[in-house]
C-alpha cells in the first residue's frame, strides 16, 4: 500500500463510483484509493508507516508461511465474501501446520469498473476478519485490469505465523491404525456458493462456513499428545484431501457413509446438480489424523470448542492394499457395500475459493 | 428439496438388505444362471457403483453396462463438426459440459478448442443457450444438443421459444437419438436375459415403446429409478419374471413413469422434430430412425442447414473397445487399455469421458484391479 498523502482533490464517491484505470496507475489516485478505502479498513502501525514494505521484529523458533488466492465467483455469498474468505483460506493453511497466524499481506487484482461500494464492503469485512483472527494486514498492492480481463476482483494473500515449540504436524507420521477426525459437516461452502451463482437460480436456507480454525487448532494440541497431522479440506473436498493423505503415506483409509455428517440442504443441493458432497470445498472445517489412544480425548476436544461442535470420527487408516500400491480411500456405503472414494472426476466445479 | 426424508426413504440400508436377501431366494429358483441384466443407463451403471450395491448382488446376477450414456454414444464425426463450427465457422457454441473433453479425430476436444480461442460456453439448461444468444446479438450463438429424449424437450421448448422472439443469432446443431432404437440394436446382437429400464428417459416416452421388447425378443424389461432401493426392486421384478418365465414389461418407477409418458412433451418433439431416416451411433453404427432431425418447418433454426455441416464418419482407435463395452459385448475392465492408457485424465474413448460412461464409473468407484464389475 505503498504511496505518499497527495491526494488533494475531491473524495472518491464510495457509494456510486467505480474502479477505474488510473486507480491502479501508482499515481494520485492510486493513492486516494489506498487512504480512503484500504487504511480505515485494515488499519494498524506497519500501514501507517505507508512503506514498500512492512518491518516485522520475529522471535526465535519455527514459522510457518502460505500463500493462497481468491477467484470466487460469486463475490457476496451467505455466510461471507471473498475479503473474509481470503483471510480465512490464508489463516487456516497456517494453522494446519499448528501455527498461529500473526501477519498477512493482500494483493488485490481489480476490474476496471467494479463498483467502489462493493471494495469497500468487501476490505471491511477482511479488516472484520482479520481482527477476529487476531491477524494484521500489514503490507498490499492493487493492480487495475482493464474492463473483460478480470472478474470484479481477485484477491491473493499470504501470511505468516509461529508455530509453538514442541509442535510437530506432518502427514508423514501416519501409520496404519490412525483415527480420522472431521470436525464438522461437509459441503456447506462448496455447497450455498453454487446455490448462490445466479444463474442457477437456486433459492436455499444454505451458509458457507468460511471461518477460521486457529482458535480449534490451538485447543486440540493442547488437550494432548497423539495428534499426527491435520488438513482443511478446501478445493476438491473430503475427498481430495484423504487421497492425498493416501498417496503420501500409502496406506488405506476407510470411512463409512454413515459416519460422514452432511446437512439436508447440502444433500439437497448436491443430488439436484449431480455433485457428490465428498468434492465439496470447505472453508471452516478440519480434518485430522491421531493415534487411536488419543481420538476421544481429541473429539471432546474438539466439540468443546465453538469450530468443531459438530466434531466427528469418521473412520480409520488401514494397511496398504496391493491392488492400491499408492493408498486408497474406501468408504463402506449406507447399503453396505465397499467402494472407492477417487478423486474429482471429469470437469472442476466453478470458481468457488 | 426442503424435504429430504423422501429422497432418504429410497436410501432405507434396512429395506435394501431385506430386498437383497429376497433377490438371493429368487435367484435360486432361477431356470439357468447366471442370467445378465443389462442395466441399459449410464445413470443406472453409476449408481450400481456409487452405492455399492454390485458386490452386494447373489452370484446369479451378472450385470452388464448398456448403452445408455449421450455422450458415449456421440461419434466423433459430430465432435468434429461442433469443433469446426467454434473455430473454422465462428460460432459461439453452448453446450452441456459433459462434452467438453470428448475426444474427436486427433485427440482433438472442444476444451482444446476453447484454448486455441473457440468461444465454447458451458450451459446448464436449453434456455441458457438462448440468453447467451439474446446477450450476443451480433454473434451466431449454436446450442450443441445432445441426449436421448430426455434432453430433447427443452431443446424443442428452445426453438420454438427462438421462433417466438424472433432471433436471427441462434441455432440448434441436433444430436438427439432415441431410445428403443439402441434397445432393438443391442437385442440383435447381444444375448440377454432382462433389462432395467431408463429412468428419466421413461418420464417422456413411458413404457408403451419398449413393449417390442418383452413381445419379439421375449426379454423382461423393468423400468426402474435410480435410487437403490428402486434398483433392488427392479432386479427383484426381473427375477420373478425370469423364474416365472415371463416376458413383460413393468413399471418399478411408477411415482414419475406413466404407460403413455408426458403427453406435453412428447407433443414438443414431434413438433419440432421428425426422424431423421439414419443416425451413426459410437459403437452401434448406423442406425435406421433412430435420431431425430429438426422439422423443415424450422430449418431456420438448424444449425446444420445454416452452417452446410457435413458430418463424416470416423473411426475409433484401433486400440478402444468403447464399441463393444457400449453394446454390452465386453466389461470394461476386458478393454486392453482400461486404467492404463486409458483413465479419466487421459481418455481414449468417449466411455472413460462421461460422468454416465461404463468405464468412468469402474474407474472412479471400483477396485483398481479386482472384483469390483
Amino acid at each position: 500500500m505503498s504511496g505518499g498523502r497527495g491526494s488533494t482533490g475531491p473524495r472518491l464517491d464510495l457509494e456510486k463510483g467505480c474502479v477505474e484505470m488510473v486507480h491502479g496507475s501508482g499515481g494520485r489516485a492510486s493513492c486516494q484509493l489506498v487512504e480512503e478505502i484500504f487504511l480505515p479498513a485494515f488499519d494498524n502501525p506497519w500501514l501507517r508507516k505507508e512503506g514498500d514494505q512492512a518491518q516485522l521484529d520475529l522471535s526465535e523458533g519455527r514459522w510457518a508461511m502460505s500463500t493462497d488466492s481468491f477467484v470466487i465467483s460469486p463475490v457476496f455469498f451467505p455466510g461471507g465474501d471473498i475479503g473474509s474468505l481470503a483471510v480465512h483460506g490464508t489463516v487456516n493453511d497456517l494453522a494446519m501446520g499448528g501455527a498461529l497466524p500473526l501477519y498477512l499481506t493482500a494483493g488485490f487484482v481489480l476490474e476496471e469498473g467494479f463498483p467502489l461500494a462493493d471494495l469497500v464492503r468487501i476490505a471491511r469485512s477482511m479488516g472484520e476478519a482479520a481482527r477476529s483472527c487476531g491477524v494484521s494486514v500489514v503490507a498490499g498492492d492493487t493492480k487495475v485490469v482493464e474492463r473483460g480481463k478480470g472478474d470484479g476482483i481477485y484477491i491473493n494473500t499470504a501470511g505468516i505465523g509461529r508455530i509453538p515449540p514442541g509442535v510437530n504436524l506432518d502427514p508423514s507420521g501416519i501409520r496404519p491404525g490412525d483415527a480420522l477426525l472431521l470436525s464438522g459437516p461437509v459441503g456447506d461452502h462448496g455447497a450455498s456458493v453454487l446455490a448462490a451463482r445466479e444463474n442457477w437460480g437456486l433459492a436455499t436456507s444454505l451458509c458457507s462456513d468460511s471461518a477460521p480454525l486457529h482458535g480449534l487448532v490451538g485447543a486440540m494440541v493442547e488437550s494432548g499428545p497423539g495428534l499426527v497431522c491435520l488438513r482443511d479440506p478446501t478445493r476438491g473436498g473430503v475427498a481430495a484431501t484423504l487421497n492425498e493423505w493416501a498417496r503420501l503415506s500409502g496406506l488405506s483409509f476407510e470411512i463409512e457413509e454413515a459416519g460422514l455428517p452432511i446437512r439436508p440442504e447440502v444433500k439437497g443441493v448436491s443430488e439436484l446438480l449431480g455433485i457428490d458432497p465428498l468434492y465439496l470445498a470447505n472453508e471452516g472445517r478440519l480434518l485430522a489424523v491421531c493415534r487411536p489412544e488419543a481420538a476421544d480425548t481429541l473429539l471432546r476436544a474438539m466439540r468443546n470448542h465453538p469450530a468443531g461442535r459438530e466434531a466427528v470420527s469418521l473412520g480409520r487408516v488401514g494397511r496398504g492394499h496391493p491392488n492400491f500400491p499408492s493408498g486408497s480411500v474406501r468408504m463402506k456405503t449406507l447399503m453396505g457395500g465397499t467402494r472407492t472414494v477417487d478423486w474429482l472426476l471429469g470437469d472442476p466445479l466453478p470458481r468457488i475459493c | 428439496m426442503s424435504d429430504l426424508r423422501y429422497l432418504e426413504s429410497f436410501r432405507d440400508p434396512e429395506i435394501g438388505r431385506s430386498l437383497l436377501a429376497s433377490l438371493g431366494t429368487l435367484a435360486r429358483r432361477l431356470p439357468r444362471t447366471p442370467v445378465r441384466i443389462m442395466e441399459f443407463c449410464g445413470g443406472h451403471t453409476h449408481a450400481f457403483h456409487r452405492f455399492g450395491l454390485l458386490e452386494l448382488l447373489p452370484p446369479e446376477i451378472r450385470m452388464v453396462h448398456g448403452p445408455g450414456c449421450p455422450v458415449c454414444v456421440l461419434p466423433k464425426g459430430r465432435i468434429d463438426a461442433a469443433i469446426d463450427l467454434s473455430l473454422e465457422k465462428g460460432a459461439v457454441l453452448a453446450t452441456y459440459g459433459d462434452v467438453l473433453r470428448v475426444p474427436g479425430s486427433h485427440a482433438m476436444t472442444l476444451m482444446k478448442a476453447r484454448a486455441r480461442g473457440g468461444e465454447i460456453k458451458t450451459v446448464i439448461s436449453a434456455m441458457e443457450a438462448l440468453a447467451l444468444a439474446e446477450t450476443h446479438p451480433d454473434r451466431d450463438v449454436v446450442f450443441f444438443a445432445i441426449g436421448f429424449e430426455t434432453t430433447t424437450p427443452p431443446t424443442a421448448a428452445v426453438i420454438l421459444e427462438a421462433k417466438r422472439r424472433g432471433l436471427r443469432n441462434f441455432s440448434v446443431f441436433a444430436n438427439h437419438v432415441l431410445t428403443p432404437s439402441a434397445m432393438e440394436a443391442i437385442l440383435s446382437g447381444t444375448s440377454l436375459d432382462g433389462i432395467i429400464g431408463p429412468s428419466h428417459v421413461s418420464t417422456v416416452i413411458g413404457t408403451r415403446p419398449y413393449d417390442f421388447v418383452a413381445r419379439i425378443h421375449k426379454v423382461p424389461l423393468v423400468v426402474a429409478g435410480f435410487e437403490p432401493l428402486d434398483i433392488l426392486l427392479a432386479l427383484r421384478m426381473l427375477l420373478s419374471q425370469i423364474a416365472e418365465g415371463r416376458s413383460e414389461v413393468e413399471n418399478e418407477y411408477a411415482r414419475a413413469v406413466a404407460p403413455e409418458g408426458n403427453p406435453r412433451s412428447l407433443e414438443l418433439i414431434s413438433r419440432v422434430f421428425e426422424r431423421a431416416p439414419a443416425f451413426e451411433w459410437r459403437g452401434l453404427g448406423l442406425l435406421p430412425q433412430s435420431g431425430l432431425a429438426i422439422r423443415e418447418e424450422f430449418g431456420f433454426f438448424d444449425a446444420q442447414r445454416r452452417f452446410s455441416i457435413e458430418v463424416g464418419h470416423v473411426s475409433d482407435p484401433g486400440i478402444c473397445e468403447c464399441g463393444d463395452i457400449l453394446k454390452g459385448v465386453k466389461g470394461p475392465r476386458d478393454c486392453r487399455i482400461f486404467g492404463t492408457i486409458c483413465t479419466p485424465d487421459t481418455p481414449v474413448g468417449a466411455c472413460m469421458v462421461s460422468s454416465e460412461g461404463a468405464c468412468a464409473a469402474v474407474f472412479h468407484y471400483g477396485d483398481r484391479e479386482g472384483a469390483v464389475s
